[in-house]
This record gives C-alpha cells, sequence and structure tokens, in this order.
C-alpha cells in the first residue's frame, strides 16, 4: 500500500499511486457499504470531530456515515453554537478541540488554505472537507472512483467541466486530479466565471458548449451559486440556462455514451435540465453520491493507519 | 424595377473620391457603378447634384417607450428621411430602457410598423442602466441589438464593467461608453473656463472626459473587449484614443457634430439649446477635433438626437435638460465643416456612413456594387434660414434656429425605394 500522506489537504499533494490506492480500497468500501451489515473496525476507539464552518448537507452527512460505519466514535461540531460565533479564532478553537485528544479531524471552511492552516496546529490526522475556493478533494476523489467504474479507465478520456469554474474548489481539485491521471480536460464557462490564467493549467479553454462539449467523455457540471446569478457574474438564470445548461440537445454533442456528473446540490433548469438529471442511462449523479461514501472510508481508514504508524514509531523512540 | 442615376457627383467614402459618374440600382441593391444604363432603366439625370450613401446616425434618442410626446418612431423617421438619415441607431436610454429582450421586441416592431428609414436598435448595458447587473447579452444580441450602452450613465463600479466587459468580449459583442467621470462632471452645465465663470455655471474641467475615457480604456485592454466611445471631445483625450488603437484594441470613437460646429461662447446668454452632455468645449477643442476626423482618430460623427420638449429647456440653464434634435441638421451642419475647407465630403461620409455601417456590421454606407442601395441626392450649396418651427421632429429643440445653413436633402432612397423627396 503506498499511501504516505498524514493529512489529506489537497490532490495538489497526492502521487497517482496514492490517488490509486485510495480509489483501490474504496472500491472494496463499496462492496461492503452494499451489504445489509455495514460494520467495519478500523477505526474503533478513535475519535473523529466533524467542524463545519460552512453549511453541508450530504459531505457532513457522508463523512459522519464513513466514520461511523469504521467503528469510530464521530461528533459533529455545529458552529452555529460553538465559541467561534462568540469570536473565538480559528486556531483558538482547533486548540481547544486538540486538547480533547481527536484522531480525525474534518473540516469545511469558507476561506482558503484555512483548512492547512489549522493542519500545522493540531496533532490529529486532518481531512479537508472543503476549503473557500481551493480544494475539495474527497470530492475529487469519489468522482474519479465514479469515473472509474463507469468507463474502465481513469485516463486517456476527454472531461469537460462546466460552470463556475471561478468560485468552484470542486473543479479546481477535478482539474488537478484528472490532469495527473493524464486526461484531456476542457473547462466551459461564461469568461465572468473563469479564472484568470486558467489555459495555462494545461487545459482547453470554451466559452461555447458545442465547441467544449465535441467528443467529451464524462460531462462534469458544476453548481451555480445563487448569489452569482443575477447581473453581477452573468446576466440572468434564464440566459446561463441558454447558454451553458446541460440538456439533451447540448449533450448530443458529446459522445453518445458520455455520462453526466455533478458534485450537488444541483439547481435544476440552471445548469442542468431536470429530466436529464434523473436519466438513469447518462446521469451518475447518484453513484456519486454512493461513492462518496465509499472514498471517504478509504481515506479515512488509510490515514488512520499512517497515524497509528507514526505514534508507534513516537512511542518507541521514546522507549529507546 | 432598375433605377439609373445619371451625371452625378459620386461621393464614395470607401475610396474616397468625389467625382462624377452613374450608378445603377436593381431589386434594393447597387448592381453597377459607372456603366452604361441597362434597357428599361428609369432614367433619373441628378444634373451634378451629389448622390452619396444614405446617413448612418449612431445614438439618436426616439421617446418610445416612455416619452412619445417628445418623439415618436414615426415623427424620427419622417425626420430622419428629410434629413438624409437612411439608417438610425436608435439609443437604449428610453424609459424603461431597452434591457431586456422583451422590451427589445416590442420597439423593433414598433419601430418596422412606423417607421420606412431602417431602425436598429442599442440595448442597455446594464439593468435599467444603473450599473449593477449586466443585461442579457446574449439574447439581446441575437435579437438584433447592435452594441450595448447605458447612454449618459456611466457604469461606476469598475468591476461591474469589467465583467460586463469581458462577457460582451465573449460573444464578440460591442460596448459603447459614455466616458465622462461621473464625480467630476456631477451637476455640471459648462466647461471650465473664462466664458463658464463669467456666466457663473457649474463647471467641469475637460480632464474627467480624459479620466473616464483612460479608466474605460484599462478596462478594454484588461478584457479585450470591443468598444467605442460614444463622444470624445477634448483634445486631451485624443492620444489616449490613438495609444489605444497603435497598441491593437479595438476601439473607436465618435463626437456629436454640434461639438464639431459650435463652441461653449454660443450658450451665449444661458441659451439653453445648446445645453450638451458633455458641455460644448473651447475653440481650440472643436479645431483639435475636427482635425482629429480628418486625420480618422476619431471614426464617427452623429447627432446625438436628443428630443426634448419646451418645458425641458423653457428653465434656468443649470435645471435645463441637456441635448438638441439633428436628424434634419446633421447634414447642413456637416456643409459647415465642408464649406470652410476643414473636410472632405468623402471625409464626412467616412465619419457619418461608411464607418458607423462597419463598426455595427451593417452592409449599407458604401457606394459599392452589391451594397443596399440606401442613397441620397443632396445639394451641398443651397442656402436656407433654419425655421425650427419645419423641422418634422415632435421636439424642435435645436440650437441652429435662424442661423443661416448650407445644404439640402432632395430625396432620401432605402433599398432602392424613394422614401423622401424635396417640395419646395
Amino acid at each position: 500500500m503506498t499511501f504516505r500522506a498524514r493529512h489529506l489537504l489537497g490532490i495538489e499533494h497526492l502521487a497517482p499511486d496514492e490517488i490509486n490506492a485510495v480509489l483501490d480500497l474504496a472500491d472494496r468500501y463499496v462492496d461492503l457499504n452494499r451489504r445489509t451489515v455495514k460494520q467495519s473496525d478500523v477505526l474503533a476507539g478513535m475519535t473523529q470531530i466533524n467542524m463545519f464552518f460552512e453549511a453541508s448537507t450530504r459531505t457532513q452527512a457522508s463523512f459522519e456515515l464513513a466514520g461511523k460505519r469504521l467503528g469510530a466514535d464521530v461528533m459533529n461540531m455545529s458552529v452555529a453554537q460553538s465559541s467561534f460565533k462568540k469570536g473565538e479564532t480559528l486556531l483558538d478553537t482547533a486548540m481547544s478541540l486538540n486538547a480533547m485528544h481527536p484522531d480525525l479531524l474534518v473540516v469545511r471552511h469558507g476561506a482558503s488554505g484555512a483548512v492547512a492552516l489549522l493542519a500545522d496546529k493540531v496533532n490529529c490526522a486532518v481531512l479537508n472537507a472543503g476549503d473557500g475556493r481551493h480544494e475539495h478533494p474527497t470530492q475529487a476523489l469519489l468522482d474519479a472512483l465514479t469515473i472509474r467504474r463507469k468507463k474502465g479507465r481513469l485516463n486517456r478520456l476527454t472531461i469537460a467541466i462546466c460552470g463556475d469554474i471561478s468560485h468552484s474548489r470542486v473543479a479546481r481539485s477535478n482539474l488537478i486530479l484528472l490532469g495527473k491521471m493524464e486526461n484531456r480536460i476542457r473547462l466551459i464557462g461564461p469568461s465572468t466565471l473563469m479564472p484568470t490564467g486558467v489555459s495555462d493549467f494545461g487545459c482547453e479553454v470554451f466559452d461555447d458548449m458545442r465547441a467544449g462539449l465535441e467528443g467529451a467523455d464524462v460531462v462534469m457540471m458544476l453548481r451555480l451559486q445563487k448569489e452569482r446569478m443575477d447581473g453581477g457574474f452573468i446576466p440572468s438564470e434564464r440566459e446561463y440556462y441558454h447558454r451553458f445548461g446541460l440538456d439533451a440537445q447540448k449533450l448530443t454533442f458529446a459522445k453518445p455514451d458520455a455520462i453526466v456528473m455533478h458534485p450537488g446540490p444541483m439547481n435544476r433548469g440552471v445548469e442542468i435540465d431536470g429530466e436529464l438529471a434523473d436519466d438513469i442511462n447518462r446521469s451518475v449523479i447518484q453513484e456519486q453520491v454512493e461513492m462518496g461514501v465509499a472514498v471517504r472510508m478509504a481515506c479515512m481508514d488509510l490515514l488512520a493507519r499512517n497515524l497509528r504508524a507514526e505514534r508507534g514509531r513516537a512511542a518507541v523512540e521514546v522507549m529507546a | 424595377m432598375i433605377l439609373h442615376f445619371t451625371n452625378a457627383r459620386m461621393i464614395d467614402p470607401e475610396t474616397q473620391t468625389d467625382s462624377l459618374g452613374s450608378l445603377t440600382v436593381k431589386d434594393g441593391l447597387i448592381i453597377a457603378k459607372d456603366e452604361i444604363a441597362p434597357k428599361g432603366a428609369n432614367l433619373c439625370d441628378l444634373g451634378g447634384k451629389c448622390l452619396a450613401p444614405g446617413l448612418i446616425d449612431l445614438g439618436v434618442k426616439i421617446g418610445e417607450p416612455g416619452e412619445r410626446h417628445r418623439e415618436s418612431f414615426r415623427s424620427a423617421g419622417a425626420a430622419a428621411a428629410a434629413g438624409g438619415v437612411t439608417t438610425v441607431i436608435a439609443r437604449p436610454d428610453t424609459s424603461p430602457a431597452i434591457d431586456t429582450p422583451e422590451i427589445l421586441e416590442f420597439v423593433t416592431r414598433r419601430a418596422k410598423d412606423a417607421a420606412n428609414v431602417r431602425i436598429h436598435h442599442l440595448a442597455a448595458l446594464t439593468k435599467a442602466r444603473a450599473g449593477k447587473e449586466m443585461t442579457e447579452i446574449s439574447f439581446l444580441s441575437d435579437l438584433g441589438a447592435l452594441a450595448f450602452y447605458d447612454g449618459n450613465f456611466v457604469v461606476q463600479d469598475h468591476k461591474v464593467l469589467s465583467r460586463a466587459l469581458s462577457y460582451a468580449r465573449s460573444l464578440g459583442a460591442l460596448v459603447i461608453g459614455h466616458p465622462q467621470d461621473p464625480s467630476l462632471s456631477a451637476g455640471a452645465s459648462a466647461t471650465s473656463g473664462k466664458f463658464g465663470s463669467l456666466r457663473g455655471l457649474p463647471m467641469v474641467d475637460p480632464m474627467a472626459e480624459r479620466m473616464g475615457l483612460e479608466r474605460d480604456l484599462a478596462l478594454v485592454e484588461m478584457t479585450r473587449a470591443r468598444y467605442h466611445a460614444d463622444q470624445i471631445t477634448a483634445a486631451g483625450s485624443l492620444a489616449a484614443i490613438m495609444r489605444a488603437k497603435a497598441a491593437g484594441l479595438d476601439v473607436t470613437a465618435g463626437i456629436s457634430i454640434h461639438h464639431l460646429t459650435l463652441n461653449e461662447l454660443d450658450v451665449g446668454d444661458y441659451r439653453t439649446f445648446f445645453k450638451f452632455t458633455p458641455p460644448l468645449r473651447s475653440e481650440e477643442d472643436r479645431l483639435a477635433m475636427v482635425q482629429a476626423v480628418a486625420d480618422g482618430v476619431i471614426d464617427v460623427i452623429g447627432s446625438f438626437h436628443t428630443p426634448a420638449d419646451e418645458e425641458s429647456k423653457r428653465l434656468p440653464f443649470e435645471q435645463a435638460d441637456s441635448g438638441a434634435v439633428g436628424l434634419q441638421t446633421l447634414l447642413p451642419a456637416a456643409m459647415r465643416l465642408y464649406h470652410g475647407g476643414a473636410l472632405s465630403l468623402p471625409q464626412l461620409w467616412r465619419a457619418m456612413a461608411l464607418n458607423p455601417a462597419k463598426r455595427l456590421g451593417l452592409e449599407q454606407g458604401r457606394l459599392t456594387v452589391n451594397a443596399p442601395a440606401d442613397l441620397i441626392v443632396f445639394d451641398p450649396d443651397v442656402p436656407f434660414l433654419l425655421d425650427r418651427s419645419t423641422l418634422l421632429s415632435k421636439s424642435k429643440n435645436t440650437p441652429f434656429d435662424g442661423q443661416r445653413m448650407e445644404g439640402r436633402v432632395l430625396a432620401s432612397f432605402v433599398a432602392g425605394q424613394q422614401i423622401f423627396e424635396y417640395k419646395g
């Protein structure tokens, strides 16, 4: 097994063999999750704390379920009720929690780099559940697993990522992961939602769906956030849907067997047609959610192994 | 029907020539130049009168929707035909502003029913021209909006403008700016200087124009958008335009005929028909602008036709509305520049027909074979005394009232069909 990382802060720090290690293990957890008895004890006795400074439903539920199925004691810290609201700094909150000896800390924060800042100050493994516009590594890993299971491979594919690229951490993590695995990546979106300099990332940039989707194996739609819909970045929902919303007609530009993905939550009729999202022959959106739990189990399992090994080495040093 | 003009003094803005010749028109198109009349053609001997492409007037305010008492498509269309303007590019600063596909469809239909000159529309760049949120540039372009313009409302938020420019660029849409720094020019009704001080009017320095222009051009350089400055009126702004063009930016500039033919002193004793936005400039600025048109630094001359009723002009100078009607005075006013020896007729037609057509992607404005036969016949030398009550616009606010002018449109044609004939 080749997974050496102490934290999972971003795809940027993972090597291709580490990514494969996560996906291979996650494949086994998919099987476990499909059984009636989904119990494992690899995290038995360990404490997992979920700290979500930004609202989340599916990611938080997915991490909680993953931890529980692996036998960890899981605590959800609701930031709304925490001292954070009383003015405590992020690091003070982290230090207080660290004093309670957690083993796995799952953090989502609205500011890019906040999770890395926190990881420097604690003695446990930290998993980034999304930091600002920076990275969302478990989302990219679960997308990769979904693609690998549907397409039979995770290289030499043409993957179109479409929508609000500039505010999306999902797009960044996917761009890095899929690039590392040697795929051809296309970014499609209005120029106002395309980060500057993005063509230097080694991907193709389009502002037209027809050209961008041509020959794509995978179409990844991104959520358009409500606060960006009116006038600031795009003129209106209806114009956005007309130009960049994925419907059956636009999907015909992609390969006939192209799959449609979305990290959720979806805005039906804004970035994706509702009927298409529900089309079980094309849409793999439900599979993505399923893979999410398995991928998070695999990540926590691997980090816990490294954590035990590290603590074991430290104990040996103390005894010596 | 074939129409054959002979003995015509042809003003060709593309070849920059002014020479006697003939022109043949069939099925709405120019089919031949300087060729023998085909059999069965209706011969039209112009006796040495000028034959030129119809004027294309970029930036005409028509009061529909909202201010039909000032101007309607019908009255504007009649004034345009009589003034030799065969293509009107209507401004979106109506009330409500033309900022949705629904309003654009409405005015397009109204214009088609009411006027026999061609009327094209500009759409607002931001919703309600409020400078906060961009309009549906893609839908509006699809419905025929030729460019995006907030009139004399300046988008003050740099971020909003940069996003709108970036979005427009991805669609290849043209954005028209009003390069006047909004805080410096707020409330101003005269140009800073001796005259404005003497009259005690709130003033603005021409630097406000350069500042607004430099801001816009910086964002254009950043986004690489297609940009046209509606009116450049001060000598100090010209260097910026030249620099942008030399740097390869897709930038053009316009000016109103009033800023080319009048100066700040014409305001005299607070005559509100001489109030414009930006205000009339010094004589030095005016001369520099005329030279800039001759040199091609300024590309487009328009009337900036702005109908204002008597009530909005019969006010203290500071409180009166800005702007003047111009559809019928554009050509005679331009003849002042011609007779004064400042500009040749082909140079004038380059700025009043060819360049606006090119900038907006229109076929007309040329005397070329296969171009639409939008033509005017005029006599540049006929003198007359302008009586504003004879203007066909609903509003009569012209600064040229009672002035001696030269140049009369004798006939106008749109797509080969005669829409106007001068009858004594």
